[in-house]
């Protein structure tokens, strides 16, 4: 199980007056402090992790935002930022003294100017909701996580979430262009603005993907993209993980950039075909989900390309999509394969490493020497196009011996990662999940720079704390609060 | 999900099942999205995922159901769109069923709540109290002005009075048992639900199926001791309730069955339809279980039937005449029938339009409009908001509630095999405008979008 700081005894002391000084600032709306009602506020997309908070709080403006944080700042009150709460990392895990700031009233879209081509929306706008905001005029916001229908932009910026089409245009933060962030003092800054490279220092390359650590964002200003001509996906199946895996390595080396570029496995294959009935090949051992766009002669001329590469490789069968409807049901196994996996199994662990490419190969039969290793399966699920794997091990969260199994398992997928030349996190994010293994990427001189950051934006370390870092003796940086307690 | 039951309550049939039901929800979070309670409050609490988690902890804990839980567990429509989104496969429905009892049994509700709960059970049931109820709901709108709007006794009597039709509806046709002919050569024998609410409601509804299906060579039945298919007291948790009222159904039909055979047991109510095809699951520890599944397996939706039956009109509609199609949530999501309705009336020669967010309830849900009337008039306003820039004839849709929660604009309200009913010779539904205003207003170039419910 994982180690949480050791709550502030008095704050916990004064979990009454906190709870009063939250609705005189929010006016007695959108606090919630009964434990009850508190519960499900306990965890996240990764509910292996749990941990009742000190108390909700559901702004519903940057103002009110403001207000809490400062209130929190100077009571040295913990903040746990959260947006959709579908982090699997534990990004929104709460602890046992912080209050729980959720940005899912703030969901309006602020501005849409199609001529400069962005959208100004609010942290609780869904990934999805902004595609749906503008497609009707031909437009679309481009990182896609899996998650997209319910996760949301602040959380996005917080993890630098990615998605299936990143290969093609890149992470949330190649798409954000300014931010309204909140300091933990209460101050409203606005970074970046609404064109690329705005003068003086990067600082939305620092925020995306601070994980809640360095402020709140609560305005998002996002580039929005012409929809392109048409898009068109191909189903490639083989007999053997590998042989799918140098497939992809192929392709991309050949120097084609499909939008997408997907790998599934057999318990991948299964699961989702149960849910999106898509006519995936049941009889393959790994599949590919290919996807590319443009004109329709330039779709054909990449898929023809594709194929033959693919034809290299002795596929079971390859499929090309015919219809829109084919394409949405295609997708619509994939993106929902996390939630498909909970048919065959009650518990998983979606790893998110990443790794170059040529090693793909590799890492998937060690992969499946881990699997027979620890008597545990897997279903390897991942954005195959940019080496960014989510390895899904299954266990039994009711069997304490199955979750520390797959705890151990994960471990070791992770540091398989590193040791090929990758890293612990693509696209969710370190969170809690990964924390303790920051040490096994990074060096101490590399980590301790990384907490001067934290440290410049929140010297308290009172932001989304207990995530990212190991936590550990003698890192006077982390404060002595952080040190931690056996849980 | 982990869950923490002991042996001894997983002994519990009950608790065994939500037990494998919450081992299923993987807590993706994936159902907030399309729950019209959380995107219109944004509270985990009111969420799918969060309400499956106050669940849980009800029944572990094994307490009695708090206020909280109480409250967050009522604001559910039952919509089921959570289901519809979900990628797990989890069965919300018989969970949040299970957890409806649960409350009901050990929650002391507020003296007014429980008297409330207790009239809908005892009147919407029964055709004949229910009519006698709204002739006096006819005198009650004269005073309405005098309710106050603060509280919720004021806003739920409201609420109930403007639900009431203007004028009550006589004694309906299918109130009697009976067996209508087919015309012509016989090619099926159904029998039709007459249910409770909507004959006295709309009659015109159970009118237009029997003149239809008979028209298409189809014998209706309307059973003897068959009546409310359970579901209004199913969702108050008035668990024994239903099942007396499943029971006598289930009873009905199978001796029908011996009589002359059916061929389908049809709604033409869909919040009554998925209710007709749980009965399987509803009847399972009774002896009647084996009947039960038989006849859950026979029901059908009427949008179903006709699809079957290969539904052919013999009328065009007037020229210029758009209706908007609303998916009453019993049918898109508690059945998944989303294709037949629209294909239908398309068939019929209309020009369908839908509203963005078709998966969004609109807030009628059974008795939810009464006992919520404040969410249940935020759905309604962002429903109507959704539908009016399609600039429709009419709203077309196949269940009651729905149409009745919809009404009171300028476009009317019609159900769905009324209007098929009328291309296939039936009379024109009186509400509609004359052709004449109906050409008047120039369709809408754009049609449906975001017809999807779940991404693409
Ligand atoms: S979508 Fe399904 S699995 Fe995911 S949280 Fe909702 S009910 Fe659970
Ligand atoms: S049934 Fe409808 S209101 Fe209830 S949790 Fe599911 S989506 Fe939300």
């Amino acid at each position: 199980m994982i180690t949480l700081p050791k709550p502030k005894p008095d704050v916990l002391a004064r979990r009454d007056a906190v709870h009063e000084g939250l609705r005189a600032i929010m006016q007695d709306r959108g606090v919630i402090t009964d434990a009850t009602k508190l519960k499900p506020y306990e965890t996240d997309g990764l509910s292996a992790y749990r941990q009742m908070p000190l108390a909700v709080v559901l702004p519903e403006t940057t103002e009110q935002v403001a207000a809490v944080l400062r209130f929190c700042h100077q009571n040295g009150v913990r903040v746990v930022p959260r947006g959709a709460g579908t982090s699997l990392a534990g990004g929104a895990l709460p602890l046992e003294d912080a209050v729980v700031i959720g940005m899912m009233r703030m969901n309006q879209i602020v501005e849409v100017n199609y001529r400069d081509r962005y959208a100004v929306v609010q942290a609780g706008v869904t990934n999805l909701g902004i595609t749906k905001a503008v497609e009707a005029d031909g437009f679309f916001y481009a990182p896609d996580p899996s998650s997209q229908l319910a996760c949301m932009i602040g959380g996005n910026i917080g993890m630098n979430s990615g998605g299936a089409h990143c290969l093609k245009y890149g992470v949330t933060a190649n798409n954000v262009l300014g931010i309204k962030l909140v300091t933990i003092e209460g101050e409203i800054l606005e970074l970046g603005g609404t064109h690329l490279d705005t003068a003086g220092y990067d600082w939305l390359g620092i925020v995306v993907g601070s994980e809640g650590q360095l402020g709140i964002a609560t305005e998002i200003t996002v580039r929005i993209l012409r929809a392109p001509e048409g898009t068109r996906a191909m189903l490639a199946a083989f007999d053997g993980n590998e042989v799918a895996g140098a497939c992809v390595d192929a392709i991309i080396a050949s120097g084609i950039i499909p939008v997408a570029l997907e790998f599934m496995d057999r318990p991948a294959i299964h699961a989702c075909e149960a849910f999106a009935h898509a006519g995936y090949p049941l009889d393959a051992e790994a599949m590919l989900i290919i996807e590319v766009e443009g004109s329709v002669a330039e779709q054909d001329w990449l898929l023809g390309q594709i194929k033959e590469i693919c034809a290299r490789f002795n596929p079971i069968s390859l499929k090309v999509s015919q219809s829109a409807e084919e394409s949405a049901a295609i997708w619509k196994g994939r993106k929902g394969a996390f939630g498909a996996v909970g048919r065959i199994s009650p518990d998983y662990l979606c790893m998110d490493g990443t790794i170059p490419t040529s090693t793909l190969p590799l890492v998937l039969r060690r992969i499946g020497e881990m699997s027979v290793q620890y008597g545990l399966q897997v279903a390897n699920i991942f954005h195959a196009g940019d080496g960014n794997l989510h390895p899904l091990i299954m266990f039994d969260a009711n069997d304490p011996t199955s979750m520390h199994k797959a705890e151990a398992f994960g471990a070791d997928v992770l540091r398989l990662c590193v040791e090929v030349g990758g890293c612990l996190t693509g696209e969710h994010g370190v969170g809690v999940e990964k924390r303790d293994l920051m040490s096994v990427q990074f060096t101490e001189i590399e980590l301790e720079a990384q907490r001067r950051v934290k440290s410049a934006f929140d010297p308290e370390w009172l932001l989304n704390t207990a995530k990212v870092f190991p936590l550990q003796a003698g890192t006077a940086s982390a404060g002595p609060d952080a040190l931690p307690h056996a849980a | 999900m982990q869950t923490n039951f002991t042996l001894d309550q997983l002994a519990d049939p009950n608790i065994a099942v939500a037990d494998k039901i919450l081992r299923s929800c993987v807590h993706c979070g994936f159902c907030t999205a399309t729950c019209p309670t959380f995107v219109t409050v944004g509270d985990e609490d009111d969420s799918p995922r969060g309400r499956i988690y106050l669940i849980k902890d009800m029944l572990e804990t094994g307490a009695p159901a708090s206020t909280p839980v109480a409250f967050h567990l009522d604001r559910c429509l039952s919509c089921l769109a959570c289901m519809t989104t979900c990628p797990s496969g989890v069965d919300y429905m018989h969970l949040i069923d299970y957890a409806r009892v649960r409350v009901e049994e050990t929650y002391q509700r507020p003296a007014h709540d429980r008297a409330l709960r207790a009239v809908l059970a005892a009147v919407l049931p029964y055709p004949a109290r229910m009519r006698a109820a709204l002739r006096a709901a006819s005198l009650g709108r004269s005073v309405r002005g005098m309710i106050g709007t603060r509280g919720m006794l004021g806003q739920r009597l409201r609420a109930m009075l403007d639900l009431a039709p203007g004028a009550v509806a006589g004694r309906s046709s299918t109130e009697r048992p009976g067996v209508f002919k087919a015309q012509g050569t016989r090619r099926a024998r159904v029998a039709l639900l007459a249910g409770c609410a909507q004959q006295v409601i709309d009659p015109g509804i159970h009118d237009a199926t029997i003149r239809l299906l008979t028209r298409m060579g189809v014998e209706v039945v309307v059973a003897k001791g068959a009546g409310c298919c359970g579901a209004l007291t199913h969702h108050l948790g008035k668990h024994d309730a239903a099942l007396a009222f499943a029971r006598a159904n289930v009873a009905a039909w199978t001796r029908e069955i011996g009589a002359g055979g059916l061929d389908a047991v049809v709604t033409d109510t869909s919040g009554c339809g998925t209710v007709l095809k749980d009965y399987g699951f509803l009847l399972r520890d009774t002896p009647e279980a084996e009947d039960a599944a038989r006849i859950a397996g026979l029901a059908v939706d009427i949008s179903e039937l006709l699809v079957r039956l290969e539904y052919q009109p013999s009328v065009t509609p007037p020229p210029g005449m758009v209706i908007a199609y609303h998916a009453a949530c019993s049918l898109q999501h508690g059945q998944r029938v989303t294709e037949a309705p629209k294909a239908l009336l398309r068939r019929a020669g209309f020009t369908v339009v839908e509203p963005r967010d078709p998966h969004l309830c609109c807030g009628s849900a059974g008795t939810y409009n009464i006992l919520q009337p404040e969410m249940a008039g935020r759905l309604r306003e962002r429903k109507l908001g959704t539908i009016a820039p399609l600039k429709p004839d009419a709203i077309v849709g196949g269940n009651v509630g729905c149409l009745t929660q919809l009404s009171g604009t300028a476009i009317p309200t019609i159900h769905t095999v009324v209007m098929l009913d009328w291309m296939a010779g039936g009379p024109r539904p009186e509400t509609l405008p004359s052709d004449a205003t109906i050409a008047a207003t120039r369709p809408p170039a754009a049609v449906a979008q975001d017809a999807e419910a779940t991404w693409s």
